[in-house]
C-alpha cells in the first residue's frame, strides 16, 4: 500500500554536485578574480548575487503560475507540489533581493529604500506571494488550500505585468529623484560579465535542487498524512 | 443570472447590512485622513484625490468581506449549486450585485468627499467618474473572487485584505493619478493611458474571476 521509498536519482546528486561547484566558483570569482567597480567600491560586488538572485525570483514565480494552472486543469496534486514548493522558494530569493538591494542602496544611493518603480514592484511580488503561503497554511483541508492557493497563483501571475506597468508610469510621471542603473547595462569589464554569469548560474541551479528537495519533502508529508489518516480509519 | 442578483439586492434592502458598514468605513477614512493633514497647508488639495481613494479601498475590501455571509447560513450556497444556473454565471451574478452596491458607497463617498474636502466642480470631471467606475468593476471582480476564497479559510477577515490590496495596486494608482489631473482641470484625454489601463485590468480581472469560480465552490 505504501509505496517504497525510492533511491535518491542519480541525476539529483549530480545536480547537487554541479550547484555546489558552481556556486564555489561563483563566490570564488566574486571575492578573487573580479576586479573593484571604481566608482561604487567593494559595495558593488553585492550585485553578482543581487540580480541572478531577483531573476530566479521570477523563474520561480513563473513555475509557481505554471504549476497551478496545470493543477487546476489536470487535477493532479504533482503540480500543486512543484507550485508549492517553486512558490517558498520564491519568497526566500524575493526576500534576499530584498535584503541585498538595502545593503547596496544605502551607501551608493544614501537610503536604505526609495519608492522607485522596480524596488515597489518587487515589494508587492513579495506581498503577493506571502499571501499565497499564508493561504495554505490558513486552510484546514489541504485540498481546498490548493485550490485556493492555486487560484492567487493565477490571478497573481497574470496582474504583475499590469502592476508592473501601473507603477512605472507612476513613477515617471513624478521626476525620478533617483536615476537607477541596474548591474546589466553597467557592467562594461568582461571579467564582470563572466562572474555574474557564473552567480546567475550558481543560484539557478541551486534553485532548481532545492525546489526538487522540497516538491519531494512536500510529496512525502501529503503521503504522510494519507497513511495517518488509512491507519485511523482501520483502528 | 438576474434572479440572483435580484436576490442579494433584495436582502441588503430588507437586512441593510452590506451598504452602511461600506459606507460608515469609507466615511472614517476621510475622516483620519483629513486629520493626517495639516488643514493650512496647500498639500492638503493635492492630497485629496489620495484620500478619497484610500477611502474607497477600504470600503471596498472591508465591505467584501460580507458578500458570501448570506449564503453560509443554512447552506444556502448548495442551494444555489443546485440551481440549473453554471458557475460562472453565478459568479457574474454576485459579482454584479457586490458592484451595485460599490457603486451606491462610491456615489455617497464622492458627495462627502466634495463637501469634505472642497473639491471646485469643473466640467472635466467626467475622467473623475470614470475611474471610479472602472474602479468600482475591477474591485469587484477580484474582490468576488476572494471573497469566496476567504470564506474557506480560517481567518477570512484578515485573509481578504492580504489578498485583495496586492492585486488592485493598479486601480488605485490610476484612480490616484486620473483623479489629481482631472481635478485640476485636465481634458479626458490626459488620463487615456490611465483609463486604458484600468480597463485592460478590469477585462483581466472579470475573465479570471468568471474561470476560476468553479474551483472555489467545487467541493
Amino acid at each position: 500500500m505504501i509505496p517504497p521509498r525510492k533511491p535518491r536519482a542519480i541525476w539529483e546528486r549530480f545536480l547537487a554536485l554541479v550547484a555546489g561547484a558552481t556556486m564555489v566558483m561563483a563566490i570564488g570569482a566574486i571575492f578573487l578574480y573580479v576586479p573593484t567597480d571604481r566608482v561604487q567600491g567593494v559595495v558593488q560586488r553585492i550585485f553578482y548575487f543581487h540580480v541572478p538572485l531577483a531573476i530566479v525570483t521570477f523563474v520561480a514565480f513563473g513555475i509557481t503560475a505554471v504549476g497551478s494552472a496545470f493543477y487546476l486543469w489536470r487535477n493532479d496534486p504533482k503540480w500543486d507540489q512543484r507550485a508549492h514548493a517553486s512558490a517558498e522558494l520564491g519568497v526566500l530569493f524575493c526576500t534576499l533581493v530584498l535584503i541585498t538591494g538595502p545593503i547596496w542602496a544605502k551607501p551608493i544611493w544614501g537610503t536604505w529604500w526609495t519608492w522607485d518603480a522596480r524596488l515597489t514592484t518587487t515589494l508587492i511580488l513579495w506581498l503577493i506571494y506571502v499571501a499565497y503561503l499564508m493561504l495554505r497554511n490558513l486552510t484546514s483541508d489541504p485540498e481546498q488550500g490548493a485550490r485556493y492557493a492555486a487560484i492567487l497563483g493565477i490571478v497573481g501571475a497574470l496582474d504583475i505585468p499590469i502592476i508592473n506597468r501601473s507603477v512605472y508610469w507612476w513613477r515617471t510621471i513624478h521626476p525620478a529623484v533617483l536615476v537607477t542603473r541596474e548591474g546589466g547595462t553597467g557592467l562594461t569589464d568582461p571579467r564582470m560579465q563572466l562572474t555574474l554569469l557564473v552567480a546567475f548560474v550558481a543560484l539557478l541551479l541551486l534553485f532548481f535542487w532545492l525546489l526538487k528537495l522540497r516538491t519531494s519533502q512536500v510529496q512525502l508529508e501529503a503521503q504522510l498524512a494519507e497513511t495517518e489518516r488509512a491507519l485511523l480509519q482501520m483502528s | 443570472m438576474w434572479e440572483l442578483v435580484k436576490k442579494d439586492l433584495l436582502l441588503e434592502w430588507r437586512a441593510r447590512e452590506i451598504l452602511p458598514a461600506l459606507l460608515l468605513i469609507g466615511v472614517l477614512s476621510l475622516l483620519i485622513l483629513n486629520f493626517s493633514f495639516d488643514p493650512g497647508l496647500p498639500l492638503r488639495r493635492e492630497a485629496a484625490p489620495r484620500a478619497f481613494w484610500v477611502a474607497l479601498l477600504f470600503a471596498a475590501v472591508y465591505g467584501f468581506g460580507r458578500a458570501f455571509v448570506a449564503e453560509q447560513y443554512n447552506d444556502a450556497l448548495q442551494g444555489i449549486l443546485l440551481s440549473p444556473v453554471s458557475r460562472g454565471t453565478i459568479y457574474l451574478a454576485k459579482m454584479v450585485s457586490t458592484l451595485i452596491h460599490l457603486l451606491v458607497a462610491d456615489v455617497m463617498l464622492i458627495a462627502l468627499f466634495i463637501l469634505f474636502f472642497d473639491v471646485p466642480l469643473r466640467i472635466h470631471c467626467w475622467s473623475w467618474l470614470l475611474s471610479t467606475l472602472l474602479a468600482s468593476i475591477g474591485l469587484a471582480a477580484l474582490g468576488t473572487l476572494f471573497s469566496a476564497v476567504a470564506m474557506g479559510t480560517r481567518a477570512r477577515e484578515v485573509m481578504l485584505p492580504l489578498l485583495l490590496i496586492p492585486l488592485v495596486i493598479p486601480l488605485f494608482l490610476g484612480g490616484v493619478q486620473v483623479t489629481e489631473r482631472s481635478l485640476a482641470g485636465q481634458p479626458l484625454g490626459l488620463t487615456a493611458t490611465w483609463l486604458h489601463l484600468m480597463a485592460t485590468f478590469d477585462v483581466v480581472a472579470v475573465v479570471v474571476g468568471w474561470i476560476l469560480f468553479e474551483y472555489v465552490i467545487d467541493y
